[in-house]
């Protein structure tokens, strides 16, 4: 495990406190987890994601992270209907560690509503959440 | 270790801590219906030799083989256990070792659990079987479960001609869980009425069992269809595994879950157990999958090993959102069936297979033209239902004779009418005594 500080948390998206990460692109939410997260559950062996076409309510299960040593759910950040999941994680799903910012995002989302995506914390809110975790 | 129920003093003493007065203000929250009011009445001591004479009259008591001529089966069967199984299962290295929670350092119980799901796989034609379950019943409620992970429905179609204690298991597993079970009807040849699956909504898996608790063999194909055409899963059940040394296995007939029971692959009928409960599905449903998986890997030098996979399913890691939290490797049955299945051999199970087939035929046409008809004109196995009435039940009894199972408790309808089993071990002569009482 790395300290906070060896961590990276992009400045251009949102963050839950669940520790997904949600990126507005277009009309759309890209959702993944950060690099915390990736780093506190260790090497993901297996990402196994909802159906496209699937809606979820905020903070709904959308699937689940299996690592070698534990299984974590994923929890939706926004409200909305998904409308893409990355199919390359099915081939490999250590991408969610080793660009959990990009390569490794999980499930793109058609928001319900906006309001949800600016509730969310910014960086610097995140950051802060981690610390006083630590 | 001793066994020592407590003293009166550290029943007083622990009161004291607790501080009840008496064990009757302890047990207050109990309901009193429930609370034994007066003293047990136990019998006094006996001898050692007192004892065996006890057990010994105990024994006598039930009409078991050989005194008696046992044509039962319904789900536990009379077959011959080959000398070298029991000698292998009873050496100590085998009997008494439990499944190994440090699994990596036990590479010869876990090449045991690899070398029986290998062999599961191959009897029932699919891709990956678990390290095994308690029995066939719960074998069952898991499959119905694990099609209800998988599917996201609720509701599961059981056909009428599963075993009635299986259905009764699987009715208790989902009791507390809201789904919905739908009983499908048998038709006049003793298979289950595939149509009326059509238009059940919600629908997770249709499940059958062959052969079925009369004994038919199902169309497991057109059972598949049926679900498939539903978007539900096809799950197919079996009491009796030997029928798969002959007839086509469920793998090939397009099912996507197999569960059964294996107490016929060498073990003994015990009072009813303990039993194998088998489990295999297609690998990409592997993660829905309950119970402990053992797969083959190379270590760090490329040499061959095994090693529990898979295990972020179970109970240990992923808690109340495992699989199951109702399941357990039953290791040394497992062991067993491997044992007895390499023993036989696959040419041997499909001779030992067509000598049950065809000894059953022989006693269905003599039964039919001693006046007794067979109820179902589906195909069987080891296993069918005819006409008997009890009062012919009971005077057999009297000549040691147990000619099947009476089926008016598990179906009224079916009053008078008995299930027949003829395993391999029932001999001609046999079957000729039975034909013989019968007639006169």
């Amino acid at each position: 495990m790395k300290e906070l500080s060896e961590l990276v948390f992009p400045n251009d998206r949102k963050y839950s406190q669940e520790h997904e990460w949600a990126k507005l692109e277009g009309d759309k939410v890209v959702v993944g987890i950060s690099d915390f997260a990736q780093d506190r559950l260790g090497s993901v062996v297996f990402v196994e994601m909802p159906q496209v076409g699937a809606k979820f309510s905020k903070g709904d299960e959308c699937g689940t992270l299996e690592s070698t040593k534990a299984v974590s759910e994923i929890f939706i950040p926004v409200s909305g209907e998904v409308v893409a999941v990355n199919t390359e994680l099915e081939q490999s799903p250590g991408l969610v560690n080793e660009d959990p910012y990009s390569a490794g995002w999980i499930v793109e989302v058609k928001p319900e509503n906006p309001a949800e995506f600016d509730g969310l914390l910014n960086r610097d809110q995140y950051v802060e959440m981690l610390q006083g975790m630590e | 270790m001793r066994y020592l129920p407590h003293t009166d003093d550290e029943i007083r003493e622990m009161l004291e801590v607790v501080g009840n007065r008496d064990l009757d203000e302890l047990f207050a929250g109990v309901p009193e219906g429930c609370r034994r009011k007066e003293a047990l009445r136990l019998p006094g001591p006996l001898t050692e030799w007192e004892l065996n004479e006890h057990m010994a009259a105990l024994a006598r008591e039930p009409a078991v083989s050989p005194d008696y001529q046992v044509y039962l089966g319904a789900g536990s069967y009379e077959h011959h256990i080959p000398e070298s199984v029991s000698y292998l299962l009873g050496r100590s290295e085998f009997s008494t070792s439990y499944t190994p929670y440090q699994p990596e350092v036990s590479q010869g119980t876990l090449q045991a659990i690899y070398e029986y799901q290998s062999l599961m796989c191959r009897l029932l034609g699919m891709e990956v079987a678990n390290a095994s379950l308690y029995d066939g019943a719960s074998a069952l409620a898991e499959a119905v479960l694990m099609a209800i992970r998988i599917t996201g429905k609720g509701t599961v179609a059981l056909s009428n001609a599963i075993n009635p204690s299986y259905r009764q298991v699987v009715r208790t597993y989902l009791s507390p869980t809201g789904y919905a079970v739908k009983e499908l009807p048998y038709l006049q040849d003793g298979r289950t009425d595939m149509t009326s699956v059509q238009g059940v909504t919600d629908l997770a898996a249709v499940v059958l069992q062959s052969p079925n608790f009369f004994g038919c063999v199902e169309e497991l194909q057109q059972g598949a269809q049926a679900a498939h055409s539903e978007g539900a899963l096809f799950v197919t059940a079996f009491s009796e595994p030997l029928a798969y040394g002959l007839f086509k296995n469920p793998g090939g007939q397009d099912a996507d879950i197999v569960c059964g029971e294996g107490q016929s692959f060498g073990m003994p009928r015990s009072f009813g157990g303990p039993g194998l409960g088998i489990l295999a599905g297609r690998m990409a449903h592997v993660r829905n999958l309950p119970g402990r998986l053992v797969g083959l890997t190379k270590d760090l030098d490329g040499k061959r090993g095994f090693v529990l996979t898979l295990a972020t399913r179970e109970q240990h890691i992923r808690r109340e959102k495992a699989t199951s939290n109702i399941c357990t490797n039953n290791s040394l049955c497992a062991l067993n069936a491997a044992m007895y299945l390499a023993s036989v051999g696959g040419t041997g199970l499909r001779e030992l297979a067509l000598l049950n087939r065809d000894k059953c035929e022989y006693l269905k046409r003599e039964l039919t033209a001693a006046g007794f008809p067979v109820t179902f004109s589906g195909p069987t196995f080891n296993e069918f239902v005819c006409e008997l009435p009890s009062a012919v039940h009971r005077r057999l009894l009297q000549k040691k004779i147990v000619a099947g199972l009476p089926l008016g408790r598990y179906y009224p309808e079916l009053e008078g009418h008995s299930l027949i089993c003829v395993t391999e071990v029932r001999t001609r002569a046999q079957m000729d005594t039975l034909i013989k009482e019968l007639r006169s």
